[in-house]
């Protein structure tokens, strides 16, 4: 385990804006992409 | 059936579709759990580094999303390649559902790059072999979906799209060997088939779940997105 508290944990040494940064916008798009290929799918059947 | 009708009978749109929607599902699903084995892995079991600290942890999805941008454009560039070849429909339909993904990939390898080499290398951006041409590979695959959002007849759209597909596969090596050819600013790969890797097993082991994970997603991404394009055209 490599984190004393949550408050570590979301300092990520001083680099949480860099690492949250990135996984906040690459999960953000991955669930974008799923939200039109829904709606796309949806449109597709009716 | 032999091996080489039954690879004809799945090429037909009708006869892939529901096979292309149960593969989907298993693949969603096997993502998740991927993705979530992996973060846990990145996060609570690989070690802090040495030389960039937490930052680091960035390399668990920013090397899976540089690897599948690559691998899905050159897949891209194969079903379109097939397609004018065979005059297939499914294969343009392939190609068309594979794009959007991959330059989904490519886009987030070149944000969480960004975001990695400030903190590392003091600038979100430099005009480094690599990067440079990993934003071609963006903008190929932007000029791939808007070429056949312009033309009409999906025929057409495939063929055309096909050869802008192909001509510019030239770019896939440009980016895998640029660390080598150039002097980038970009560090070398710490992972490759001919030697070892350079890094400790856990964050290798939490990178290659990660890579799996963005796997599974591409395949259920494409798939449903072929579901639609079947669903629309035919």
């Amino acid at each position: 385990m490599n984190w004393g508290s949550l408050d570590e944990f979301w300092a990520m040494g001083g680099y949480g804006f860099y690492v949250w940064g990135s996984y906040a916008v690459a999960f953000a798009c991955l669930a974008l992409e799923i939200f039109f290929l829904r709606r796309r799918s949806r449109e597709a059947k009716a | 059936m032999s091996a080489a009708i039954k690879w004809f009978w799945f090429a037909s749109p009708q006869t892939f579709f529901p096979l292309a929607g149960t593969i989907a599902r298993a693949c969603w699903l096997g993502s998740a759990l991927l993705a979530a084995a992996g973060l846990y892995v990145g996060f609570f079991v690989a070690p802090t580094d040495a030389q960039q600290g937490e930052a680091y942890r960035i390399i668990f999805i920013h090397v899976p999303a540089a690897w599948m941008s690559m691998f899905l454009y050159v897949l891209m560039a194969f079903w379109a390649a097939l397609g004018l070849a065979f005059n297939t429909r499914l294969s343009g339909m392939m190609a068309s559902a594979l794009a959007p993904t991959g330059a989904l990939f490519t886009f987030i390898a070149l944000w969480t790059g960004a975001l990695w080499g400030r903190p590392t290398w003091g600038a979100y951006w430099v005009w480094d072999a690599r990067l440079t041409s990993e934003l071609i590979l963006l903008f190929l695959y932007l000029g791939f979906m808007a070429l056949q959002a312009a033309i009409d007849d999906p025929r057409r759209a495939d063929r055309a799209g096909a050869l802008l597909a192909i001509v510019g596969v030239v770019n896939v090596p440009i980016i895998y060997y640029s660390v080598q050819w150039w002097n980038t600013l970009h560090q070398g790969a710490s992972v490759s088939l001919m030697r070892s890797p350079s890094m400790a097993s856990t964050m290798l082991s939490g990178m290659l779940l990660m890579a799996l994970a963005f796997w599974l997603y591409s395949i259920a991404a494409a798939l449903t997105r072929v579901r639609c394009i079947i669903r629309e055209r035919e």
